[in-house]
């Protein structure tokens, strides 16, 4: 019994961990897409966001110039994918997908100029790492069974940006359904010719999108290289970006239902990793490639509506032209 | 009224486009603290230069003229397959077991018997996306998007539970039979008298490429389907009120979108490693957009866009061999040629139709 509880305990502490930057990078898509710019370009920022985080966080040896950094490279990509899908009205999709190739491409060409190490950074040590963080008071909790344990091994003794990704929850609620900013960034996403006879900038509003888009992709970028790895490696970003894509899609691009389907593809990821785990408490084998393909099956099943419609942001995809 | 010669149009904006690629891409070398134009020579002589680096071109190239096709026919029909890394996993499998299971008693009838495997399994593994894009509006885009990360899992697992031979750590199949070994370039052209390198892996799939594109030449402006995909890709309500049927359309042009991907890998799998590997794809499925937004979505500007990346795929293999840049130079390039001939082409094209507005007003 006691075997099961620790179990669990580790794999949800895990969960947790795989969970930071989908959550990051799915809200970082819900601006963006809320605001009706179609972002699959996710991946590249991230992965571009990891790689600077790393190489500023190891030359300079401290993880918050790192992160600076991580969200400058993301911001540059999110201002190209702006001038491209707002300015040039081109085709957002195709942008992203030119993004994400970039990133992939650059990151490596860059890595190997200043390192030389076949497109990676040296591990990070030390300051160039976000450290774990212990909440209060878990001496005098430690000893409450069931809680302690929950509150010291599950719930404290994360980065700091693990915390600050699900502080993002509420707050991007708060934002999207409870400021004028976000009224406004809502409408612009289903209808941007009434914003705009209501005088109010379609183009400035996006861009307002897509600049906040591409700070959170960025610390969910810093986040996968200085806090759950020590260090960049090429292609780390490993398909999340997409994954966060199929999370926005299965919450409809919902805040609080973006927090519950990024903490269920995390936890699809933290069992792929244990698959000891199921087969010593179900008696069955479950194939990795199964776990791994789930989420993409899962939001395939809920595109297709057999749970529920899926339905984007009306304006979505499309160019805003003012004189028609 | 047209705002620009048809010419402008077709030639002059891809070309402007690709210079401003090539120019960033020189800067990127410069970047990393190399020549650019010692990089573009021995690109050029590696690839170029000698039949075995014509060999490796062409064989690239080959691969890039099916996905490009199949991105081209979808986007005549307004649609953007970006599945054809996953359709060409798939065509890969289907490849694999005609070669593997039936008995073929020479490489011709290999050949068509393979082109049909890779064909269906590469149309069915797009028929999924094109009946949800067709009767559930669900986005083309996110679900072949994920449609290639299912079929990476699902190769995986029959490569390493089902088609692995016992004996082999390699998640792999078994070596193909000997009779279905495609002849390669220098096998074709000995009898003709002309050398070919012996090394180099361009096989006879190079001209059923380019049949392909004949194909789609022919099925997208001479007959009626062809015509129906472009009325369906220009305005779908009025190819509607003129009797055409969306759901049928859509369908039926991602069957075709899906076969020509999963054909790709009669090249890589039948023709050059003659077993079905692991990532035996290497992202050519992606290069497709590249070449298609480059091609115009024109049969002919495919094979052009196609030999241009075999040469850029080579080139950077040979000097990621020689030199300090790595592989992934082409990666840039790649994006970069998406970048400005698919998402910012109205950055050359506004100030583009500007001038040429100019000029007539001149004139008139």
């Amino acid at each position: 019994m006691f075997d099961i509880f620790n179990d669990l305990l580790t794999v949800f502490d895990s969960t947790l961990r795989l969970s930071t930057p989908l959550l990051l990078a799915c809200l970082a898509g819900l601006f963006s897409e809320r605001a009706g710019i179609f972002d699959i370009g996710l991946e590249g920022k991230m992965l571009a966001a990891a790689f600077f985080s790393a190489a500023v966080a190891y030359a300079s040896g401290s993880v918050w110039l790192g992160l600076l950094a991580g969200i400058a490279a993301s911001l540059v990509l999110s201002i190209l994918h702006g001038l491209a899908s707002i300015t040039f009205r081109g085709n957002q999709l195709i942008s992203g997908v030119a993004i994400n190739f970039l990133a992939a491409g650059m990151t490596v060409l860059v890595a190997q100029s200043w390192f030389k190490q076949g497109g990676r950074t040296p591990s990070l040590i030390g300051g160039a790492r976000f450290e774990s963080v212990d909440l209060p008071f878990l001496e005098p909790l430690a000893g409450i069974p069931v809680f302690g344990p929950i509150y010291g091994e599950l719930v404290s003794g994360h980065s700091i940006l693990v915390y600050l990704a699900l502080a993002c929850v509420p707050l991007t609620w708060w934002v999207l359904y409870r400021t004028r900013f976000g009224l406004r960034l809502r409408a612009v996403g289903e209808a941007p010719e009434a914003v705009d006879t209501a005088g109010i900038s379609v183009v400035a509003l996006r861009y307002w999108a897509v600049i906040i888009c591409g700070v959170l992709c960025g610390i969910a970028g810093a986040y996968m290289a200085t806090a759950l790895q020590a260090g960049f490696v090429k292609d780390m970003s490993a398909g999340r970006g997409y994954i966060a894509l199929a999370a926005l899609i299965f919450a409809k691009w919902r805040p609080w239902y973006a927090l519950y389907s990024c903490l269920l593809f995390g936890f699809l990821q933290a069992l792929a990793l244990r698959p000891d785990m199921i087969e010593r408490y179900f008696g069955f084998k479950v194939q990795v490639q199964l776990l791994d393909a789930l989420p993409y099956i899962l939001t395939v099943i809920i595109l297709a509506g057999f749970v529920g419609k899926a339905i984007p942001p009306r304006a979505g995809g499309e160019p805003y032209v003012k004189e028609r | 009224m047209q705002k620009m010669p048809v010419w402008a149009d077709v030639v002059l904006i891809p070309l402007i486009s690709l210079i401003l690629a090539a120019i960033l891409s020189a800067l990127v070398i410069l970047g990393i603290g190399e020549d650019p134009i010692a990089a573009v020579k021995m690109m050029v002589s590696g690839s170029l230069g000698s039949t075995y680096g014509w060999g490796y071109t062409l064989y690239y190239a080959t691969n890039f003229m099916f996905t490009g096709l199949a991105v081209a026919v979808a986007f005549h029909a307004r649609m953007f397959n970006i599945g054809g890394e996953g359709q060409a996993m798939l065509g890969g499998l289907g490849v694999a077991l005609v070669a593997l299971y039936i008995p073929w008693p020479h490489w011709t009838l290999a050949l068509i018997g393979c082109t049909f495997g890779a064909a269906i399994l590469g149309a069915a593994w797009a028929y999924i996306p094109a009946v949800l894009q067709a009767k559930r509006g669900s986005h083309i885009v996110i679900t072949t998007i994920m449609f290639n990360f299912i079929a990476a899992a699902l190769l995986n697992y029959i490569l390493v539970n089902i088609l692995r031979p016992p004996s082999s750590m390699d998640p792999a199949t078994a070596a193909f039979p000997a009779s279905t070994h495609l002849p390669t370039l220098h096998e074709l052209l000995l009898p003709l008298g002309i050398k070919f390198s012996k090394a180099a892996p361009a096989n006879v799939t190079l001209i059923v490429a380019l049949l392909a594109a004949v194909f789609v030449w022919v099925l997208i402006w001479r007959t009626k389907l062809g015509y129906a995909i472009r009325a369906f890709g220009h305005s779908e309500s009025a190819a509607k009120y003129a009797g055409i049927n969306p759901v049928k359309i859509t369908v039926v042009s991602m069957l075709i979108s899906g076969g020509l991907a999963g054909m790709m890998s009669i090249n890589t799998t039948l023709g050059e490693s003659e077993r079905l590997i692991l990532n035996s794809t290497e992202g050519a499925g992606f290069i497709g957009i590249a070449v298609a937004l480059m091609g115009r979505s024109h049969p002919f500007g495919v094979v052009l866009a196609s030999i241009l990346f075999g040469f850029l795929y080579q080139g950077g293999a040979e000097l990621a061999l020689w030199t300090s840049i790595p592989r992934e130079l082409i990666v840039v390039i790649q994006a970069l040629v998406i970048l400005f001939t698919g998402a910012l082409d109205n950055m050359v094209r506004m100030p583009l139709e500007k001038i040429f507005l100019a000029l007539r007003r001149k004139e008139g």
